[in-house]
């Protein structure tokens, strides 16, 4: 729950209105802790519209977590997540509900309907949300399932996938719909190279044609280099740097280069 | 350091036990409520979704009709092979059929169907619910800007006290049935007083509280499902756990409401 106390003092402060631009997303000192168990520990970050921030960070970093917070899936336990200036964690829950149609969300799993085919699943916010015909529904799905190269899965029940083909499913589904903002939890984990890239292209394209703001997480550094306008790294639960990928690169701090080289940590760094 | 094993401490975790198996009972009515309450505030927003109404209502009637028919047919037979052998004693055999008739429509039916449907229905609400829990699918309900209480539990709770009552009706009749064909055929009751003595006693308001019972017991299931799946945590255990719970909570829920709705309705 929010601490009523804290509800004003940040925003005060604002860095919402900063130097002008209104962010996108607005992460300010947000907390979380499981069970005693603290995983998010005063994050601090904004994404400005039109943006593609990429987040990277070790297993079990709190990445997964964050990108929750975003949405509102996930309440902080301290802290304000702010969406176009509108506060997620105080506001009721109808609010909460009408701005998520703005989102669009792949899960790190898929997390796809199982008692629906690929395509119901595909469909079903087109359906809910618009008022489209079935025929341009159709039309809709097919084209963001080639765009994730699946053909002739229409019919499939998410059951009958691999894990590959499942996340691809719901990358298609979260775009299905050409929302404002976009949030991929892994998208391309698992994948084989070409299919992979395809999904980077797909990300990069709606980058540069579309007005969308989008949060990636990755584990691929190559990927994440391609298709991030920023990077931002998460160490023990908070933001160790955020820094577009040409600077990202060449940061002096010790836990990004060896991320980044792939080389394991030594006794003393281990956290 | 540890704490000591004196006296006092036995009395703190004592009451400790008892704090926590109150704060378990109240979160557990609590959630019970959460959902009943959004449930009937959902029930009136838009979009209606018919169709996902008559999947439920098939799979909760329709599908119910062969466990809830063999259930009614046998208790009616029982019934009236238990009474006849005791009513012979003292040569009441004549009013089997009105006890039959009494206890089925009264008590026997209402309760029996909701408990058979408690184990079949709030059981896979509660596995199908967890399961979605689990495996983030209500997230990704959430996160395409619906709210799952609208999309799942609605046509589950409404299917399933809905269908209730007529499945109650259809089981007094077959129950009513069961105890003709035991006590004509088996027992060799006369047929035209048997039948006489079935409707002699027999108010329409004795089948209407039943029917109402079995409304109020439709409710109870399928919101007790909805609510331990929906709060389903742990994985594949959490999801058993959930079921297991569901159907012993609704089990208990029903058997003592009963008792008071049989206090309020009669
Ligand atoms: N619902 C929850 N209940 C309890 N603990 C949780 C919950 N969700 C996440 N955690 C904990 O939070 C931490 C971060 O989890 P998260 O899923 O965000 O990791 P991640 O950075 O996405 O890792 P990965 O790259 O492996 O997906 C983990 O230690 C996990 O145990
Ligand atoms: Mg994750």
């Amino acid at each position: 729950m929010a601490d009523d106390t804290t509800a004003a003092a940040p925003l005060a402060g604002d860095p919402i209105a900063g130097d002008g631009t209104t962010p996108k997303i607005a992460v300010i000192d947000v907390w979380k802790s499981f069970a005693g168990k603290e995983v998010l520990r005063g994050i601090d970050l904004e994404v400005t519209t039109g943006e593609s921030l990429v987040i990277v960070g070790g297993s079990g970093a709190g990445k997964s977590v964050l990108l929750k917070h975003l949405i509102g899936l996930i309440q902080p336990d301290r802290g304000h997540i702010v969406v176009d200036g509108e506060d997620l964690t105080c506001a009721e829950p109808a609010v909460c509900l009408a701005m998520r149609k703005k989102f669009g969300m792949s899960f790190q799993e898929g997390a796809l309907f199982d008692s629906m085919s690929v395509f119901e699943n595909v469909a079903f916010a087109l359906r809910r949300h618009t008022r489209m015909r079935e025929d341009e529904i159709a039309a809709r799905v097919h084209e963001c399932l080639a765009m994730v190269h699946l053909e002739d899965v229409d019919a499939k029940m998410p059951g009958q996938l691999s894990g590959g083909m499942r996340r691809r499913v719901g990358f298609a589904r979260a775009i299905a719909l050409q929302p404002e903002i976009l949030l991929f939890d892994e998208p391309n984990t698992g994948l084989d190279p070409i299919t992979s890239a395809a999904i980077d292209k797909v990300i990069v394209e709606m980058r540069d044609s579309l007005p969308v703001t989008m949060v990636t997480i990755t584990h691929d550094m190559s990927s994440a280099f391609r298709i991030a306008d920023r990077v931002a790294m998460l160490r023990e639960g908070r933001i160790l740097a955020v820094a577009p990928p040409e600077q990202f690169r060449v940061l002096p701090d010790q836990y990004i280069q060896k991320f980044l080289a792939g080389e394991p940590l030594e006794e003393e760094e281990v956290a | 350091m540890a704490p000591e094993a004196t006296p006092q401490n036995a009395v703190v975790r004592f009451f400790e036990r008892i704090g926590s198996m109150a704060q378990g009972l109240f979160e557990e009515v609590g959630r019970f409520f959460y959902i009943l309450h959004s449930t009937l505030y959902w029930t009136f927003h838009r979009p209606f979704d018919g169709a996902q109404w008559l999947r439920q209502m098939v799979r909760v009637g329709v599908d119910s009709l062969p466990v809830v028919g063999l259930t009614a047919m046998f208790t009616g037979m029982v019934m009236a092979l238990q009474t006849y052998r005791g009513f012979e004693r003292f040569h009441a055999e004549g009013f089997v059929g009105s006890v039959v008739s009494l206890s089925l429509t009264r008590e026997l039916a209402p309760v029996l169907t909701a408990l058979m449907l408690a184990g079949r229905i709030g059981s896979s609400l509660a596995a199908e619910l967890g399961t979605m829990r689990v495996t983030e699918q209500i997230d990704a309900l959430y996160a395409m800007a619906t709210e799952p209480l609208h999309y799942l539990v609605v046509p589950r709770v409404a299917a399933t006290t809905l269908m209730l009552p007529p499945l109650v009706a259809l089981a007094d009749g077959l129950g009513i049935f069961g105890g003709y064909a035991v006590s004509v055929g088996l027992l060799g009751a006369n047929p035209v007083i048997y039948w006489e003595k079935t409707f002699q006693f027999l108010d329409l308001n004795d089948v209407f509280s039943g029917l109402i019972k079995a409304g109020v017991f439709g409710l109870i299931l399928s919101v007790t499902g909805c609510a331990k799946g929906f709060f389903t945590t742990g994985g594949a255990e959490g999801v058993g756990r959930a079921t297991t719970a569901a159907v012993v909570m609704s089990s208990v829920v029903i058997l003592l409401s009963d008792f008071f709705l049989t206090k309020i309705l009669f």
